[in-house]
């Protein structure tokens, strides 16, 4: 199903600890669309992106989207459980998506983002930046309209950037959109639309 | 239904790879209650007659020892987010929580009945009223105590928290419990007792895993 608008966001508005974050943000999402927050630390992004997935509801203004399955999340806790091994974590997170995978697709996967021959380590045994890689493996693995990721790029080492922002040009030229926010440097062709949060 | 067995699944992976959590409140459970020989002295009628009482009193406090764990460890790791995001039911996975954490500190809790028993001098009616009840109110106490535990997910030192939160509601469940074995010591029946912890059990498994869902949310929700 293609739409036009994927999420339209009307009147946004937040207050955290009696300290206005943002308020009447209005701004849309439409397939092939990067989009960029930016705003120095504790200007809300976080907030907003967590909003946009629905895991905070003390907001005024209207969210809505316009797709079949929830948008795929990157939040700042990788959900990786140290006591697994990675397979058995990335087993699990698909099992969320309730589409099952074959083990030959995890490994692909893996192999992907850098992680082959660790299939069989436990997760504690990893560094920060391999950890942010095993939560990365679902969007390789899950196909979804949109991804929501907040600082994908933190703890990702060069070749790892590299990586995804070829995936991220992937996943715009299928069609797809993403709402990101990074303090890096995008190094890729596709135009970086912003959305500036300042106070 | 896939979803359900697959989180049971990993739970009790987690939980079998690092077992202290596990170990702690039965080992907990053993210590307390083999104290009381020690500090009551070794008479038989004495040890028998507080023995129910002893041994519930210390199967709620074995029982809480694990529960702020129940949904905190997926809260800090993330996992607890990226189930409220996916389109996953949460009471599926609220109810696997509360099926593992029963599997993990009520079964364990029952099949050590039968020694506590002997250690305690609890005569043989006794100690099949004390498996029974405890097989009853197990499930039972991983039902209420949910609800605390995920009130608390995301606080500070929420141990505490649950157990206060949680006590009152574990009341009713200590009085017919130890009511009945009291009364299978004495040689009575106990067929009503075992009605009353079947309600109650049943009220809880409809009400409890709804009100833990809630309370997810809204701990989630920061």
């Amino acid at each position: 199903m293609l739409v036009d608008v994927m999420l339209q966001v009307q009147g946004l508005g937040c207050e955290r600890d009696r300290r206005q974050l943002f308020r009447s943000l209005a701004f849309s999402l439409s397939p092939g669309e990067l989009l960029q927050i930016v705003g120095s630390n504790g200007s809300g992004k976080s907030t907003l992106l967590r909003i946009l997935v629905g895991l905070f509801t003390d907001f005024e203004g209207d969210v809505n989207w316009s797709l079949e399955k929830p948008p795929l999340y990157l939040g700042h806790r990788v959900a990786t459980k140290d006591s697994l091994t990675v397979k058995e974590n990335v087993v699990w997170l698909s099992e969320l998506h309730s589409e099952p995978v074959c083990d030959a697709g995890i490994s692909e996967a893996l192999a992907s983002l850098g992680l082959t021959g660790f299939e069989d380590t436990y997760c504690s045994h990893l560094s920060a930046g391999q950890k942010k890689r095993v939560s990365l493996v679902q969007f390789l693995l899950h196909p979804n309209p949109c991804w929501i990721m907040d600082e994908p790029f933190s703890a990702i080492d060069i070749d790892g950037m590299a990586y995804l922002e070829s995936c991220f040009q992937g996943q715009i030229s299928g069609g797809g959109a993403i709402i990101f926010t990074s303090h890096q440097p995008l190094a890729i062709d596709n135009t970086i639309n912003t959305l500036e949060l300042s106070e | 239904m896939r979803f359900f067995i697959a989180s049971l699944k990993r739970d009790l992976l987690v939980h079998f790879r690092k077992p202290s959590e596990i170990l702690n409140p039965l080992v907990f459970f053993i210590v307390v209650i083999s104290l009381f020989p020690l500090g009551l002295g070794p008479s038989p009628e004495q040890l028998s007659s507080v023995a129910p009482a002893v041994v519930w009193v210390a199967a709620l406090l074995a029982t809480l020892m694990s529960m702020d764990q129940m949904f905190s460890s997926d809260f800090e790791d993330g996992s607890l987010e990226q189930v409220l995001v996916s389109d996953q039911s949460l009471p599926v996975y609220v109810a696997a929580k509360i099926v593992v954490h029963w599997l993990l500190s009520g079964v364990p809790l029952v099949l050590l009945m039968p020694v506590i028993g002997l250690v305690l001098f609890v005569d043989g009616p006794g100690i099949w009223a004390m498996s029974i009840s405890l097989l009853l109110v197990s499930p039972t106490l991983s039902l209420l105590g949910s609800i605390g535990a995920a009130l608390t997910v995301g606080l500070p030192r929420g141990g505490l928290l649950v157990t206060i939160l949680i006590m009152p509601l574990y009341v009713p469940v200590l009085v017919f419990a130890t009511a009945m074995v009291q009364t299978a010591i004495g040689g009575g029946d106990v067929t009503g007792f075992v009605y009353w912890l079947l309600a109650i059990l049943l009220l809880s498994l409809s009400l409890a895993p709804l009100a833990a869902t809630a309370a997810v949310r809204i701990s989630v929700d920061q």
